[in-house]
């Protein structure tokens, strides 16, 4: 654990700092993507009905798609950059909170929707001032499953090049740097705790402390 | 694609391997679970302590598991173990919770039906409280499947086989590898999960039964 | 039979439920445990089969300490019926009905035929046995739990409030069906409600339970109405009490003609005219005219309830509900045999009465 506690390591553009942020900006912009994708989808599926099977089956088959391959594809197609690591993290982000969404709108209680519809409501109130507040305990599931799997994934970005955590790994694992390895790896798994702990903060902030939360699994 | 076919040898291999990494974690996650996860719908104390501490464990990323577990264990470099320990970890941090959960749902009366009619707890459990739970159980064992089939992959990083091997001497040489890989590993997930729907719904009749 | 021999029952939270219980229910006769909720009946119950263990005094089932045997074997010879039936979900109903000889250790096939037998007695055709519970109703639930119950023959038969959950009309044809059944069977019954009309139709005797785990009156259900021990007893039977008191009279009450008419016939009378079918089953009430009319169903008033013979709160009910204030009388078969009226009844009463057979 000394790489840990060796003031070199957390100073310079490639100190554990620089890496933390990156690592942190991949992940928020990440989900920020997945967001504007999967939930506006999940919703509209979850309030229509229609195309609750699409939604199952792109959850399974995204869930079951091997992340390296996709970062490494894009690599070969596009070179290296960013555009392979958002690719590959956000095709991974977008499963659970489609899910969650999906899940969470389809549990609202159809008294509580119909309710809605009999003092008046149009659909849009309806979806946007009923049926998502509702929801917002199973939206968040899916958050939260996303952001773990989103922080323990990017990791791997580091294979092809990007910056984050993963690359104490990567260089460590190259360079038989066993503990540098180590120390990554352990950085990594501290992240994704306190990630965890913020969106479990942020639940307990915005749903009504009645309702718990399931998340919605899978993880890389 | 084409590259499967050329190589059916060293892909049955592969297969064989990343099966093997996928599915006996799966195998002992179950075992591990039913009865922790009967323990965790017993006792407050024992859900309070088990269940975050999957919650936690399943936060840790496969690569840092995989890449921490020498330290921890003493195991070499390259042994298999190193992949199967923290697949069963996550397994067990899936299933955990929903076991746990559907045995508390059984509904009392039922238990208590049971209980009257002379069954010893044991028995009682094996016959009537775990059938109830199955369906979830199957649930989780799906997602536990799908995820690990599509996670094995990162234990080539270290070295340890799979399709994921594909992925690394793709990236190296030849793009063909890595779509071969990739196709591989989702159609097994696929039939993995069917073949576990298709048992669910077997094991499962009366699920289905009055809605 | 079954010995509560000053059974006391005491929670760890220091809940007295039960208190110094004395009390026989005597073997092939149903007993009810009756009272407001919390007075310690299911405690009491489940003390029999050991779902709750006493802390002090003896229950002795057949003559024997229930404490002297371990508890799964004490359950398999007795039989235990719960509100929600407590099917197994995942059992086929066929499957549920053969649990306990399974458990007993009887081989699969005799199980199961023996369960098959048993659906049949408690009013369930042969289409139900492949059915799941979820795909039963309440009531047919009902007929199950207690199948499941009977399966291995137990002597000894404990229900707590089996009926609540279903609708009254449905309730009362389980509790006909039970009545029916313990003709044949003879079981030492135990059943708990909190219907004081449950308890009083279905109990051979009547335990009536107080707060606190007192035993207010044991008695014959006559008896708990004529003369209840205290006020207690007396306002738990309720404000009905005199009317009840009828149900267990059965006084000659002259039977009158009516005039009958089947229908499509033309009838002449200024009176009521009861009209019957072919089998001269009762369908209702033609209203006095003057002059003849036809009888077409558009003019049937619809009838009252009927009176069998049964009780003098039979007669009295059939009068009273009877739009013509006349109690249609029937026969076994159904088929109409007169009418009774109130003053009638009352007589009736009166005459009972001044024979000493009801206490005033
Ligand atoms: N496990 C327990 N721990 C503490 N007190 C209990 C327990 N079970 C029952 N009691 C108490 O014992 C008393 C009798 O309960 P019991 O269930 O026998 O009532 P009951 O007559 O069957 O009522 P109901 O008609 O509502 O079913 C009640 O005051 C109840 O609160
Ligand atoms: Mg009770």
């Amino acid at each position: 654990m000394g790489w840990l506690f060796d003031a070199e390591n957390w100073s310079g553009a490639t100190g554990i700092p620089v890496r933390l942020l990156e690592h942190l900006a991949y992940t928020w912009l990440t989900l920020l993507i997945a967001a504007v994708i999967a939930v506006p989808l999940g919703a509209y599926v979850g309030h229509t009905g229609r195309g609750g099977f699409l939604i199952v089956g792109l959850t399974n088959g995204l869930r079951a798609l091997p992340t390296m391959a996709v970062l490494i594809l894009v690599v070969l197609w596009a070179g290296i950059g960013d555009l392979p690591v958002y690719t590959a993290l956000v095709l991974l982000a977008i499963p659970p909170i489609m899910a969650g969404t999906y899940a969470g709108i389809r549990a609202v209680e159809p008294a509580t929707v119909d309710a809605a519809r009999g003092v008046g409501m149009r659909e849009r109130a309806v979806l946007l001032q009923v049926e998502l507040p509702n929801s917002l305990p199973l939206v968040f599931g899916g958050f939260r499953s996303a952001a773990l799997q989103v922080v323990a994934t990017a990791t791997i970005a580091a294979y092809v090049g990007a910056g984050g955590l993963g690359r104490y790994v990567f260089d460590g694992l190259a360079f038989q740097e066993y503990d540098q390895m180590l120390g990554g790896a352990v950085l990594v798994a501290v992240l994704a705790v306190l990630v965890d702990l913020v969106f479990v903060g942020l639940q307990r902030l915005t749903v009504s402390p009645g309702l718990r939360p399931v998340g919605t699994g899978g993880k890389s | 694609m084409t590259w499967i076919f050329e190589n059916w040898d060293k892909f049955l291999e592969l297969t064989a391997v990343h099966l093997r990494l996928a599915v006996v974690p799966v195998l002992i996650g179950l075992v591990i679970s039913i009865p922790l996860g009967w323990v965790a719908s017993r006792s407050r104390v024992a859900s309070a302590v088990l269940l975050p501490l999957s919650n936690i464990l399943y936060t840790i990323p496969s690569l840092a598991m995989i890449v921490i577990m020498p330290a921890l264990i003493g195991s070499k470099i390259l042994d298999e173990i190193n992949v199967v320990i923290p697949l069963a970890i996550y397994t067990v941090a899936l299933l955990i919770r929903g076991i746990s959960d559907a045995l508390r749902a059984v509904p009392g009366h039922v238990v208590a039906a049971a209980t009257a009619m002379g069954f010893r707890p044991l028995r009682r459990f094996i016959t009537v409280e775990f059938p109830l739970a199955v369906p979830v159980t199957i649930a989780g064992l799906r997602v536990a499947m799908v995820s690990n089939i599509s996670m094995v992959s990162i234990g080539a990083l270290v070295g340890l086989g799979g399709y994921g091997q594909l992925f690394i001497e793709g990236y190296q040489s030849n793009q063909d590898k890595v779509w071969a890989g990739l196709i591989a590993t989702i159609v097994l997930a696929l039939i993995a999960d069917t073949l576990l729907q298709v048992a669910g719904r077997v094991l499962t009749p009366w699920v289905r039964a009055g809605r | 039979m079954i010995e509560f021999r000053a059974v006391t029952k005491r929670f760890e939270d220091g809940t007295i439920a039960v208190d110094e219980l004395d009390l026989v229910v005597e073997a092939g006769t149903i007993t009810v445990f009756v009272g407001p909720s919390g007075c310690g009946k299911t405690t009491s119950l489940r003390m029999v089969n050991r779902m709750i263990d006493s802390t002090s005094g003896t229950i002795l089932v057949d003559g024997k300490d229930v404490m002297s045997v371990d508890p799964p074997t004490l359950r398999l010879g007795i039989g235990y019926v719960i509100q929600q039936a407590g099917l197994f979900p995942h059992r086929t109903v066929l499957d549920n009905v053969a649990t306990v000889p399974l458990l007993s250790g009887w081989d699969r096939k005799r199980a199961r035929t023996r369960a098959a037998e048993l659906l049949e007695t408690v009013g369930l055709d042969s289409g139900f046995a492949k059915r799941y519970p979820a795909q039963l109703s309440g009531g047919q639930q009902q007929r199950v739990g207690v199948a499941r119950a009977l399966a291995a023959d137990p002597p000894v038969l404990l229900m707590d409030e089996p009926f609540s959950a279903v609708d009254p009309i449905v309730r009362e044809g389980l509790q006909d069906e039970l009545l029916r059944l313990q003709g044949e069977l003879g079981k030492t019954i135990v059943f708990v409600t909190h219907d004081i009309d449950e308890a009083l139709k279905l109990g051979d005797r009547v335990a009536v339970f107080r707060e606190g785990g007192h035993l207010a009156q044991y008695a014959k259900p006559a008896e708990l109405l004529s003369a209840p021990a205290n006020d207690f007893v007396a306002s738990f039977a309720g404000r009905d009490r005199g009317y009840r008191t009828l149900t267990f009279l059965r006084a000659d009450v002259p039977v009158r003609e009516v005039t009958t008419a089947t229908l499509g016939s033309t009838v002449t009378s200024n009176g009521w005219v009861l009209a019957v079918d072919e089998n001269r089953r009762p369908v209702g009430w033609l209203s006095p005219v003057d002059g003849a009319t036809e009888v077409t169903a558009d003019k049937l008033i619809s009838g009252g309830s009927l009176y069998d013979g049964s009780s003098l709160r039979a007669a009295l009910d059939a009068a009273l509900s009877s739009p013509s204030a006349l109690g249609v009388t029937v026969d076994p078969d159904g088929a109409v045999v007169g009418v009774v009226q109130a003053d009638d009844v009352l007589k009736a009463l009166a005459t009972a009465r001044a024979a000493g057979e009801v206490p005033s």
